[in-house]
């Protein structure tokens, strides 16, 4: 039989057993632990838990063992395991001000109480190769520890411009009221700052950086100061119904964003700095970064500006940032599709007989 | 397998949610009904949608057939069919007329349904205006008052440029005389298919997260003009294997010298017509393939 149709069980086990081997590469290179994986590639553990949307590490780091790296695959491998569970409550709102700081950065101001921290970053080590990581059995270095510990509550860097009045407000507290459910619900437009939030929170990290260089290089009017980086533990409480107060169900870590950009005013508002936000799952600042670049842009249509770019455009940017609905759908065009090929021959086959049938004519005429 | 998930795989929630969709679905034939189309273990745009819906919708005793392409044995048939043997454990079958739900992708069967069958369609774009606009809420609007002229003008253009309408599958109908709804994309030839069939037709998008339904008998209508009616594809010959002139034919191409032959599309169909004894100008396939493209 014609293999391109026929054989398709056979083959589709004996891809499973494929793609096996090539994961587990040589035997004789010992198997990769769990415990490896979230110890030594924390990162990319924490990306996938932030756009798999399940902050567990040992469930990120199995999905990554399984797609052999792949962040997306392990992304989908997450999310899809997230559907199968029950939703048992929803948390209070996490605070970030009484977060046990790991690392915190402003490019707005110099010092400001609580101080600059920069903590575990890339940003100033040197990008070379370091070889002699190649060479296992590496001594790590100790940090310095410094003389008197962090302050337990360190007041966000933006409460200083609110202060004078120069930022917008925050917006009020609302807790308890309806939030929208990204999970759970369809999208649905206008989009509300909640839905917009959380679609980008587990959006593609290419995209939606790619969308956060856009808005700052012509395509967005985008004049950004990072008012604050922070990045630490915070505890995530629940309020169980039968109890009635609130319990500490444990710790995560988070890396938060607040983007400054200008406001020229408008009819209603006078000139303020206004707020983008940006938050994570784990340590992942270039995405709080982006995700704030990204919000502050679709708030144009709230602030009275005109949505010109790709970046203000709500419909746009939030159909697009999910890598799972994106790779699947991009990917599925390696299905067969030969019904509606053949449909397509067949209407190009009439229309190149048709043409040939006039343009004879036309040639005598 | 059903011990460590649900069955089905979807928990009774969800299904509950999914449930209330399709019968919302069924009371407004044709209208996109957005759900909260979940996550499910197989990719976006391989038929989530219609996973879902097959999920909640199928029982223990029921029968379930998967075609992709119109056959049962294409790759992404057989590993939607493997996924339902494995989390819901049902009966599966090739037999169009043995099925109580087939879930398909691209084509509906040439068999007639019958009263008591689903049929379930997996949907890539729900929203028939899509290309025509990119917006969610201009598209709503055009539905909401029924305002399909932009369709029909697209319709008209190729006339004017073609001399006949260009889209051969995906092709635009009206349901029950209201909504403009995307049949998915079966080749225009299953439209008429579509129209006062008996049994229920689901449509499930996952990726974009709609779901909506034709119910049994219902008036579905391919659109076109008075002067330019709607057709069909037609094809000269017949099925090489079975010999039938009224099925859907794919063409396989034999030789890199251009020899091809056509078969129906629809594989139980056509063991169906053999199995009567009806045969075509080739019946061994493999004997029409050249022995190094074997």
């Amino acid at each position: 039989m014609y293999v391109a149709v026929k054989g398709g069980e056979r083959a589709i086990l004996n891809s499973h057993k494929l793609v096996a081997e090539e994961r587990r590469g040589d035997p004789a290179v010992p198997e990769l632990g769990l415990a490896q994986i979230t110890e030594q590639f924390r990162l990319a553990v924490d990306r996938v838990m932030n756009e798999g949307s399940v902050y567990d590490p040992e469930l990120a780091a199995l999905a990554l063992k399984q797609a052999q790296g792949d962040s997306i695959e392990a992304i989908f491998l997450l999310r899809a395991y997230r559907t199968t569970l029950p939703r048992i409550a929803v948390s209070r709102p996490i605070e970030t001000a009484e977060m046990a700081v790991r690392r915190r950065v402003s490019a707005a101001y110099k010092d400001m109480p609580g101080g600059q921290v920069l903590g575990p970053t890339y940003d100033y080590t040197h990008r070379l190769l370091d070889f002699a990581l190649a060479a296992e059995g590496e001594t790590v270095p100790e940090a310095e520890q410094a003389a008197s510990p962090l302050p337990e509550t360190m007041l966000p860097v933006l409460d200083i411009l609110s202060h004078e009045g120069l930022i917008e407000e925050e917006v009020a507290d609302r807790e308890g009221e309806p939030v929208f459910d990204v999970t759970r619900d369809p999208m649905s437009f206008p989009a509300g700052r909640d839905q917009r939030l959380q679609n980008l929170a587990r959006g593609d990290e290419g995209f939606v950086l790619g969308l956060a260089y856009s808005t700052t290089r012509g395509y967005g009017g985008s004049h950004p100061f990072v008012g604050e980086l922070r990045m630490g533990e915070v505890s995530v409480e629940i309020v169980p119904e039968e109890l009635g107060f609130p319990i500490d169900i444990g710790d995560i870590t988070v890396t938060e964003c607040q983007m400054i950009n200008q406001f020229k005013g408008s009819a209603e508002k006078p000139p303020q700095f206004t707020r983008g936000y940006g938050l994570s799952f784990g340590h992942c600042e270039r995405k709080a970064m982006a995700m704030s670049l990204v919000d502050r842009a679709l708030r144009c249509k709230e602030l009275g500006e005109d949505a010109l770019y790709p970046a203000q455009d709500d419909e746009f940017v939030l159909s697009h940032t999910d890598n799972v609905e994106a790779v699947g759908f991009v990917t599925h065009f390696k299905l067969p599709h030969y019904v509606d090929f053949q449909a397509e021959l067949e209407l190009v086959r009439k229309m190149r007989a048709e043409q040939a049938r006039v343009e004879p004519q036309e040639a005598a005429e | 397998m059903t011990g460590d998930y649900n069955f089905a795989y979807l928990d009774e929630q969800t299904k509950r949610m999914i449930r209330r969709t399709l019968l919302k679905a069924l009371a407004i034939p044709g209208y996109q009904v957005p759900f909260g189309g979940r996550e499910m273990p197989l990719a976006y745009g391989w038929g989530t949608g219609g996973i879902q819906v097959t999920a909640s919708v199928i029982g223990p005793r029921d029968v379930l057939k998967v075609i992709d392409q119109g056959a049962d044995d294409t790759t992404n048939a057989v590993s939607i069919r493997r996924f339902f043997e494995r989390v819901a454990d049902v009966a599966t079958t090739e037999k169009t007329t043995d099925a109580t739900i087939i879930q398909t992708r691209h084509r509906v069967p040439e068999a007639n349904l019958v009263e008591g069958q689903i049929l379930v369609y997996q949907v890539p774009q729900p929203e028939p205006l899509r290309r025509l606009e990119p917006r969610e809420t201009e598209t709503r609007k055009m539905h909401a008052y029924g305002e399909y002229g932009l369709m029909q003008v697209k319709l008209y253009e190729d006339i004017a440029q073609f001399g006949h309408i260009a889209t051969t599958y995906d092709y635009p109908v009206i349901v029950n005389g209201r909504y403009l709804t995307a049949p998915s994309p079966i080749p225009k030839f299953d439209n008429p298919k579509m129209q006062d069939n008996p049994a229920i037709q689901l449509f499930g998008a996952g990726r974009e997260k709609r779901i909506y339904a034709i119910p049994p008998y219902t008036t579905v209508k391919s659109l076109d003009f008075d002067d330019h009616p709607f057709t069909v594809q037609r094809w000269d010959g017949a099925c090489a294997l079975c010999g039938a002139t009224d099925s859907y034919l794919d063409e396989v191409v034999l030789d890199d010298r251009g020899k091809r032959m056509f078969v129906c599309s629809d594989t139980d169909y056509c063991g169906q017509r053999r199995a009567a004894g009806h045969v075509g100008e080739q019946p061994d396939m493999d004997d029409a393939l050249e022995p190094e493209a074997r």
